[in-house]
């Protein structure tokens, strides 16, 4: 007995009793739709806090100096200045897990352009800082190592800056603009990263050389650096060597005694990357598993529907007996009906899943993702609910005896 | 016994029951369904099967249809010991061996007249084309051949029997079991069934029918009386021929 004539008989079978296969689907759509739904959110939501670590700088270190204890007082992270600017060279030339360094000096300052004042955060730096952080231009270009060398009064706006002082959407490339009252010239406007991971915005912020930083803007210790250093490590595998290397070196440069704390701290924001991610996963996993529970009563409701097939076509399948069925032949018949069923469910749920997941994006402006390997999962699990919800009733229609099967009224 | 049937001694027999025992148990009852029956078919022989209820007849024709197996005695269809094989073996028989037609015909609801015919076929593995050819041909042998596309409830009793009886010819069997055919159906189909199992009869087929109306009876060639669980009787008598006794009917003032 061939596999098609028996898919044939289980579908008339199903279209004879057409209201009730469609609830039976319906379990089935509703479970396997709910899956594809939830798990949709779940992975839009860790996409989302995987593009803000991206905007932020992956592979990415922040070293700050440590802090100040006067008396039995002690100050926050940052607070004593213990890195040197020889620090940068070191961690630059000796950590092997490093790829690049760059300084990070910052003060609120107000800024001047175009008849507009704005107050920013200006921020100064080394060239190996862009690629560091991630960051990308809209209009111009980068200042560059001669720009940092010779500590020219070159300036890159963030979008914000830009926009509120020359206008959204202006290309502010040439113009000058007057921080704390000295003329620096626009080479750049930086593409835009929106909200930071913490919920400031990324793009209020002024860069400009290092250098020009501190002889214009702060003048501060020759020897200290008065900032932290921004560290990219060779590839995110090796965040967390290179995070160990820059720690010895600087221990070791600090003469810092075995067993005393660092007089420093190195932030590895790969590793708060990826405990936030956790938390997402752990988000997706609780939704994939609620959703699976609506598809396990889907699964049981295939099966009372089988039990209930099963009795009410008892002469039925003592006929297919007595005219040569073997009891294989009645169980795959029901198996197949049963699978049928929940795989027609499966797949007009993954449209309901896919429906309502673009809905909720459109409408809501939720992060909806719909990985394909889940569909195909859904699709392959909800065929497993069929067989297994099924066996059970196709072993008993299987096991009737056709002459008590033929009695039945 | 009356009078044992000689039989032709060059035909080997179709079937043959040698003391057949079958006794259930219901609880701590033992009920002896056959104590020990004895029975012998040609090919080509129409035989009835008469008894009251309880007489064993319903449980020596499951036995004879390999739907069940007795306690004792064996059973040999065309040359083969069937009474110890199991479900799939039997499955087997029937579907190669045995044709059914029930007093409530069992078709399929919902499903038309060509596709009940064919539904054998597909436990036999015979292809779809070949399948609705044979269908359709069996269906013209039993005078459906403009009624294909019909379902059940669309046809008459005796239609929805003809349909039945297609079914159970359509794999081409050597016997034909017939339980009660027209025990649903009025007067005038019954002869028009009777006269159609005559037909079936004189091609060839082995047929065994259970009945209990001795004017059905009439129409085949050897009626065995059961009763308690034996063979009370079984004669051979000249059959009346039920395609005059339906020309007679439909003569005959209302």
């Amino acid at each position: 007995m061939n596999i098609f004539a028996t898919l044939r008989i289980a579908v008339l079978a199903l279209l004879r009793n057409k209201m009730r296969s469609f609830l039976t689907v319906l379990g089935i759509i509703i479970g396997v739709g709910a899956v594809i739904a939830m798990v949709a959110i779940g992975e839009g939501a860790k996409a989302e806090v995987q593009k803000t670590f991206d905007a932020m700088g992956t592979n990415m270190l922040v070293v700050r100096s440590g802090s100040s204890r006067t008396g039995g007082v002690r100050g926050g992270a940052g607070s004593q200045p213990t890195l040197t600017w020889d620090d940068v060279t070191a961690i630059r030339n000796e950590a092997g897990g490093v790829a690049r360094v760059s300084p990070s000096l910052r003060q609120s300052a107000q800024i001047l352009g175009d008849g507009q004042n704005w107050t920013s955060s200006v921020e100064g730096v080394a060239t190996d800082y862009f690629a560091i952080r991630a960051w990308s231009l809209q209009h111009g270009g980068f200042f560059t190592e001669a720009d940092v060398s010779s500590s020219a009064k070159v300036a890159l706006l963030g979008g914000t800056v830009s926009d509120n002082l020359f206008g959204a959407g202006a290309n502010a490339v040439g113009s000058v603009v007057r921080i704390n009252n000295m003329p620096f010239e626009v080479v750049g406007v930086l593409a835009r990263k929106g909200q930071s991971g913490m919920g400031q915005d990324s793009d209020d912020v002024v860069l400009i050389p290092v250098t020009t930083f501190a002889s214009k803007i702060q003048g501060g210790l020759k020897k200290y650096l008065q900032g932290s250093i921004y560290v990219g490590a060779t590839s995110s595998a090796d965040t967390s060597l290179a995070q160990r290397q820059v720690e010895a070196l600087l221990r070791a440069r600090h003469r810092v005694r075995d067993g005393a704390d660092d007089d420093f701290t190195v932030n590895n924001l790969a590793e708060i990357a990826s405990a936030r991610q956790e938390g997402t996963e752990t988000m997706t996993r609780l939704l994939a598993g609620i959703a699976l529970v609506s598809l396990l009563v889907g699964g049981i409701g295939i099966m009372n529907i089988m039990l209930v097939s099963v009795t009410e076509r008892t002469r039925e399948i003592g006929l297919r007996m007595a005219i040569g069925a073997k009891p294989g032949d009645i169980r795959l018949q029901f198996v197949i009906e049963a699978v049928v069923l929940s795989v027609i469910g499966g797949a007009f749920g993954v449209g309901l899943g896919v429906g309502a997941a673009e809905y909720m994006a459109s409408q809501y402006g939720w992060a909806t993702l719909v990985q394909p390997q889940i569909v195909v999962i859904s699709l392959g699990f909800s065929a497993v609910v069929g067989i297994g919800f099924g066996l059970y009733p196709a072993h008993k229609a299987s096991g009737l005896d056709p002459i008590q099967a033929l009695r039945f009224e | 016994m009356a009078d044992t049937p000689s039989q032709p001694p060059s035909q080997p027999p179709i079937l043959e029951a040698t003391d057949l025992f079958k006794i259930y148990t219901m609880g701590n009852v033992e009920v002896n369904a056959l104590r020990g029956v004895s029975l012998t078919v040609s090919p080509g022989e129409f035989v009835a099967v008469m008894g009251t209820s309880g007489s064993g007849k319903s449980t020596l024709m499951n036995i004879l249809g390999c739907l069940d197996r007795p306690t004792r005695g064996t059973y040999h269809l065309v040359g083969r010991e069937v009474s110890r094989l199991d479900r799939d073996d039997l499955a087997d028989i029937r579907l190669q061996v045995l044709g059914f037609v029930f007093q409530s015909f069992n078709l399929l609801a919902r499903t038309s007249a060509l596709e009940n015919v064919e539904l054998p076929m597909i436990y036999a593995g015979v292809g779809g084309k070949e399948r609705r050819l044979r269908a359709a041909k069996a269906l013209e042998r039993v005078g459906l051949a403009g009624r294909l596309d019909h379902t059940p409830n669309q046809l008459s009793g005796g239609q929805q029997q003809r349909v039945a009886i297609a079914r159970a010819i359509v794999t081409e069997p050597r016997l034909i079991l017939a339980d009660e055919p027209t025990g649903n159906l009025d007067s005038r189909t019954s002869l028009e069934i009777m006269a159609l199992f005559q037909e079936l009869g004189r091609s060839g087929i082995t047929i065994v029918l259970v009945t209990h109306e001795a004017d059905i009876a009439a129409f085949t060639q050897r009626v065995i009386l059961m009763r308690d669980g034996k063979i009370q009787s079984d004669r051979r008598q000249t059959p009346t021929d039920a395609r005059a006794a339906v020309e007679a009917y439909e003569e005959a003032p209302e």
